[in-house]
């Protein structure tokens, strides 16, 4: 299963400001494990693509191929334009089960119209076409796009190649706050700092980030608008405040604070006003996740050891969620609200394990020892987390069911704290 | 004990309990890229005050240190408590903050709140020696700040511990 079956590096042409990381900040991803079977799809260059600077097609592969799911088989250099029913037979010699056909049609304006279908080759069938106008720098978005439209209609769950991840990396003594596409490109320093900077944690629109900061020799909850670099305290009361997690529709956070004694459960509006209290425990209660099942999954040792409860995001009573081991901590629910991924002490050693909230029946879907910070790709298929590799924080991702694997690393630098971002449609 | 003059102006709004909906004011917008414009944090001035600078008393002394999984004081740790609790009881102008901190194993939020019993502890520790709860602000600084980096139990001691910063060090 962590036999290598492939390997391949991308690394972001971005210009990164010169200060501090910029030389060494390139994210770079590698497939480490890969699914045992994969899905065996042709996507030959479209038609016209030379045309373009930069190819739209290529980035649609390294898509399919970075999730784990598929296997890219080759069929030549030749296009297959999108109006010729292509010959599947010999698509099935290639021993492929699907091909995706496509043109690019110039458009009066300087664009393009990006025609592609997707064919399955077994059953002989259309499985569906769709058309994007593109101009010819926006083979990434594009190509993102064509690739979550081949992901869905393949596997049935939604694609997430357009989507965003956060993350925070250390280098010497700074910080950077960074959001990268989920593909490792694109990465963008939203905030610089000599003190830490923990817990980031997406709006569900997507514009914001709402993150724990100690500029301040304290930690304090901020709301950051990416696009304006506009920020907003909206959590210093006496003491710690930290752990944000926003509610489904935006308009409020929970947090936690310890203005009133240990860490507890706070709810707060998205501009900072209506604090209310949340939970009453005589314990620690931390690291609250909003799940879109209405419920707030949080972190607490009121019976001893630190274990997840839940509590319904309305207030009530809290509910005991994790029964084995010692120390689980960190949760975080899919975006169906079917799985429950945490951090499981194991041992000694910190893991990433997932709980499937229906049966209980919790898996350890990782064998390193010091995992962190678990976060669920909008498919709920993936998960991101934070571990270390020779004494070097990297970002590593994992399948729910533990079969694909991936890492991210930025060279000569920690990473750690990542969050996906919410699929924006 | 030595006397100590003490500066003035020592009006630093520590205990500011909440300061909701402001916009963060000296925070630059450098450069955009991929929609995202990056933002540098504020650093702190931080000037101290020599009487608690002298390495020749207590008082400059600012650490306690915790044992694994522990929230109580070590006996070696109460002689420089009680020189602070003085301080405090003596200079009740004064202001200060605690900040907890623990090692780097386990969760970083969760160390937030383990680290916040340890400055609580202090906190309270001050507090039965005279200091007002109003002189002290008690934080967490969780796994974040830690004083030695190496994976070994000496160093997990050394950030296993209570840091107490008054007006100005922070």
């Amino acid at each position: 299963m962590t036999k290598l079956l492939t390997a391949f590096r991308l690394f972001l042409a971005a210009a990164l400001s010169s200060l501090a990381l910029g030389a060494h900040a390139q994210l770079s991803i590698e497939i480490t494990g890969a699914g045992a079977t994969r899905f065996p799809v042709i996507i030959p260059i479209f038609e016209n693509e030379g045309r373009l600077p930069q190819s739209v097609t290529d980035v649609v592969r390294a898509n399919l191929e970075r999730s784990g799911l598929f296997n890219l088989v080759d069929m030549g250099p030749l296009p297959m334009p999108e109006s010729v029913m292509p010959d599947l037979a010999a698509v099935r010699a290639r021993g492929a089960d699907a091909v995706l056909t496509g043109s690019l049609i110039p458009m009066a304006d300087g664009r393009y119209e990006v025609r592609f279908r997707l064919f399955d080759a077994q059953k002989q069938l259309e499985l569906g076409a769709m058309a994007l106008p593109m101009s010819p720098a926006q083979n990434r978005i594009v190509g993102h796009r064509i690739a979550d439209f081949v992901f869905e209609k393949l596997t049935g769950l939604p694609g997430y190649f357009a989507t965003r991840v956060a993350y925070v990396i250390k280098s010497g003594p700074n910080f950077e706050l960074q959001v990268a596409d989920a593909d490792g490109m694109n990465a963008a320093t939203a905030l610089r700092s000599r003190e830490p900077i923990i817990s980031p944690a997406w709006s569900p629109d997507g514009q914001s980030l709402a993150y724990v900061s100690f500029e301040q020799k304290k930690p304090i909850v901020y709301v950051h608008t990416l696009a304006t670099g506009q920020r907003r305290v909206i959590a210093n009361f006496k003491g710690s405040n930290s752990a944000p997690t926003w509610s489904p529709d935006g308009n409020q956070l929970a947090v936690v604070l310890t203005k009133d004694g240990q860490s507890q459960l706070y709810v707060i509006n998205a501009d900072g006003s209506g604090v209310r209290r949340l939970a009453q425990s005589s314990g620690i209660d931390t690291e609250p996740f909003w799940g879109s099942d209405g419920h707030i999954y949080f972190t607490s040792d009121r019976g001893g050891s630190p274990q997840i409860y839940r509590i319904p995001a309305a207030g009530g009573s809290a509910q005991r969620v994790t029964f084995d081991g010692n120390y689980n901590v960190s949760p975080r629910l899919s975006f169906d609200g079917k799985l429950l991924a945490f951090i499981t002490r194991n041992a000694g050693r910190f893991q990433v394990a997932v709980q499937d909230l229906a049966t209980r029946q919790t898996t350890i879907l990782t064998d390193s020892a010091r995992d962190e910070s678990p976060s669920f790709a909008p498919s709920g298929r993936m998960i991101l987390y934070a571990t270390d590799s020779g004494g070097r924080g990297v970002l590593s991702a994992v399948s729910t069911d533990g079969r694909i694997r991936q890492r991210l690393t930025v060279q000569a630098a920690d990473v750690r704290e990542p969050a996906w971002g919410p699929q924006i449609r | 004990m030595k006397k100590l003059v003490l500066p003035a102006l020592i009006a630093l709004t520590l205990a500011a309990c909440s300061s909701t909906g402001t916009d963060t004011a000296g925070a630059s917008v450098e450069d955009r890229g991929a929609g995202v414009a990056t933002v540098t944090a504020p650093g702190m001035s931080g000037s101290g005050i020599a009487a608690l600078t002298d390495p020749n008393n207590i008082l400059s002394k600012r650490s306690v240190f915790f044992d694994f999984d522990s929230y109580v004081i070590k006996p070696e740790g109460r002689p420089l408590i009680e020189a602070h609790a003085r301080f405090l009881v003596q200079n009740p102008e004064m202001r200060m903050l605690v900040q907890g901190n623990t090692d780097e194993r386990g969760s970083r939020e969760y160390n937030l709140a383990l680290g916040q019993k340890r400055a609580d502890v202090v906190k309270q520790a001050l507090m039965l020696l005279g200091a007002r709860e109003a002189q002290i602000e008690s934080v967490s600084l969780g796994e974040e700040k830690p004083r030695c980096d190496d994976r070994t139990e000496t160093c997990y001691a050394e950030n296993r511990r209570g840091d107490m910063l008054y007006s100005g060090e922070f």
